[in-house]
């Protein structure tokens, strides 16, 4: 019913694999959309065929009220992908144990089919700054990303997907590269990899790597999701392009491209359409799920469409 | 090595929220170009999302000075009061304590009220779920006329009261219609309490001394005290108007009889 997440390359690690415990049965291999607050009621009133929805958990990180109660039902008929934002799982300082426990009553309430964070930092000495920042790829690095990687499985007692990122700034300090860094923190720690098409687009331009080569070189048999966005077009002190992950307009051509190609290796895999800017109307947002669904080939498993019916039901 | 990427982050940090500081040491581009343009996209990043997210807060104050004063109001704001958690929806405490003592903003003197109104609607919004009082509750506690003054009745957790020397609320409420926009005399003083009943944040007016007497009632007084302090406050109190509008509107979750029992 669920497309199972690839089991990663664990030889030679000890590292136990929380999620053959854990509550999270992975998303089904879909076209799905982040749940917005102002499309609330119309996914109720009109149940959109779309395989899921996704939710930052730092949103309904608050006591009651019309997101909790618009979340609960909503999740009675459609899978649910909880996606991190403020864990800050790069950074120098150890994980705050009270955001993990926010998450944890979150993962008991809804259930989600996944849960996902980015290999970036947002907080420093209690400041959080609101976006996700690069960090050096380094051993003490990787060292502290896979604690906490393995700290977060643990308590949620499930395999969490880690996200690429997005990056507009290399550090000196880098001893390897992004995709052997990746690799490194799944191998060790047996989460998987929320593979963003669309950040790996972006550091490939700003970096002057290709892309195609960069997807890859990362452990695609641990592919749980995919992220397709838009992005906005810059340019650097020497004139050369920057892109701007800015989830706010359609994904791209050169995305959809790269998306159709590691489809074609991996297979159809649950993607979502991120979009959190200058937010459209949600059959926007659906189209845009739908193209995925399509360009994803091979037809869907029709036993995945018993999800829906009993959905609909 | 891990104190060196201590040192790293920390100046990363600091230079987000300070634009006179330069760009972190060990950062660097491919193509060998200076990497600040490349910093600056985090530094957009940082202001410009937290500045959006006081924009959702605050509505009606950016429209009361305009996008371009308010977004660089808040700005000023974002870098000195950064958030301490990453559940925005609680980010802007400070607001409008800032907005009081923000200069520039002087000419508007009922700004901050107005930032204070908008906060306590997001506070409603997503505060924790509780069922109302039913109406007989409160007519069979009042009906033992000899221990009323010592009945607490304990507000919904949504309820926030605001008062201000100015009409904050009738000029809240003209901007939700603007085309219904009614003469407003903007050097009466109003109080509003504000509280979620059901999905629907209220916005309601109260009579004179209802603001008192609901703070008194959130403080945990008794209603004696409550609504002593009131009508100390302001002599045309009327107790059962008071009462009839928070028992209508949902803004009572429960009574606790003396003695500690509830109902």
């Amino acid at each position: 019913m669920y497309a199972a997440i690839a089991a990663p390359d664990l030889q030679g690690h000890a590292a136990p694999n929380p999620a053959r415990a854990g509550p999270f049965r992975g998303l089904p291999a879909r076209g799905g959309v982040g749940l917005k607050p102002r499309h609330f009621q119309q996914v109720l009133d009109a149940r959109p065929d779309v395989g899921f929805f996704e939710v930052h958990a730092e949103n309904f990180m608050v006591d009651g009220g019309p997101f909790h109660h618009y979340l609960g039902r909503i999740r009675e008929h459609y899978p649910l992908s909880l996606h991190g934002v403020g864990l800050s799982i790069g950074a120098e300082g150890p994980l705050d144990e009270t955001h993990l426990d926010r998450l944890s009553r979150l993962v008991e309430r809804y259930e989600p089919a996944s849960f996902s964070e980015h290999l970036a930092w947002s907080t420093h000495d209690g400041i959080f700054l609101n976006d996700l920042l690069p960090v050096p790829y380094d051993q003490p690095t990787l060292t502290r990303v896979c604690e906490h990687v393995d700290r977060i499985q643990s308590r949620l007692k499930c395999r969490m997907l880690l996200e690429n990122p997005s990056t507009y700034v290399e550090f000196s300090a880098s001893t390897m590269s992004e995709t052997q860094f990746l690799r490194e923190v799944i191998d060790r720690t047996g989460c998987g990899l929320l593979l963003d098409v669309n950040n790996a687009h972006i550091s490939c331009v700003n970096h002057g790597r290709n892309a195609a080569a960069f997807i890859d070189g990362l452990p695609l048999t641990a592919v749980g999701e995919i992220h397709l966005a838009g992005f906005a077009r810059d340019q650097d002190a020497a004139g050369a392009p920057l892109l701007v992950d800015h989830h706010g307009s359609p994904v791209d051509d050169v995305v959809w491209k790269l998306y159709e190609r590691v489809s074609a290796r991996i297979g159809p895999t649950a993607t979502l359409i991120e979009w959190d800017n200058d937010v459209p109307p949600l059959e926007t947002l659906l189209a845009q799920a739908s193209l995925a669904q399509d360009l994803m080939g091979e037809r869907i498993d029709p036993r995945q469409s018993e999800v829906r019916r009993d959905g609909l039901s | 090595m891990s104190s060196g990427t201590a040192m790293r982050q920390a100046d990363f940090a600091a230079a987000l929220l300070d634009p006179a500081l330069a760009c972190p040491r060990g950062l660097q581009s491919c193509n060998g170009s200076d990497p600040t343009p490349r910093f600056a996209v985090h530094r957009n990043n940082v202001v410009g999302s937290l500045v959006e997210a006081l924009a959702d807060t605050f509505p009606v104050v950016q429209e009361l000075v305009g996008v371009e004063f308010f977004r660089a109001m808040a700005a000023v704001f974002v870098r000195h009061s950064p958030p301490r958690s990453s559940i925005l929806a609680h980010y802007g405490q400070e607001f409008p304590q800032f907005i009081a003592g923000f200069e520039p903003a002087d000419p508007v003197p009922y700004l901050a009220d107005m930032a204070a109104l908008e906060l306590a609607r997001v506070r409603a919004y997503h505060a924790a779920d509780a069922a109302a009082l039913a109406p007989q509750s409160l007519s069979l506690a009042l009906s033992d006329a000899s221990r009323i003054g010592e009945l607490r009745l304990v507000c919904h957790p949504s309820v926030s009261i605001v008062s201000s020397r100015h009409a904050v609320v009738s000029l809240w409420v003209a901007h939700q219609s603007p085309d219904e926009m009614a003469a407003i005399d903007i050097d009466q003083a109003e109080q509003a309490i504000v509280l979620r009943a059901g999905l629907d944040v209220l916005v309601l007016r109260l009579p004179p001394g209802g603001a008192e007497f609901a703070q008194g009632l959130i403080r945990g007084e008794s209603l004696a005290d409550a609504a002593g302090g009131a009508a100390m406050a302001v002599r045309s109190f009327d107790l059962s108007a008071v009462l009839a509008l928070l028992m209508g509107r949902g803004a009572l979750t429960s009574i606790h009889l003396p003695g500690g029992g509830q109902t």
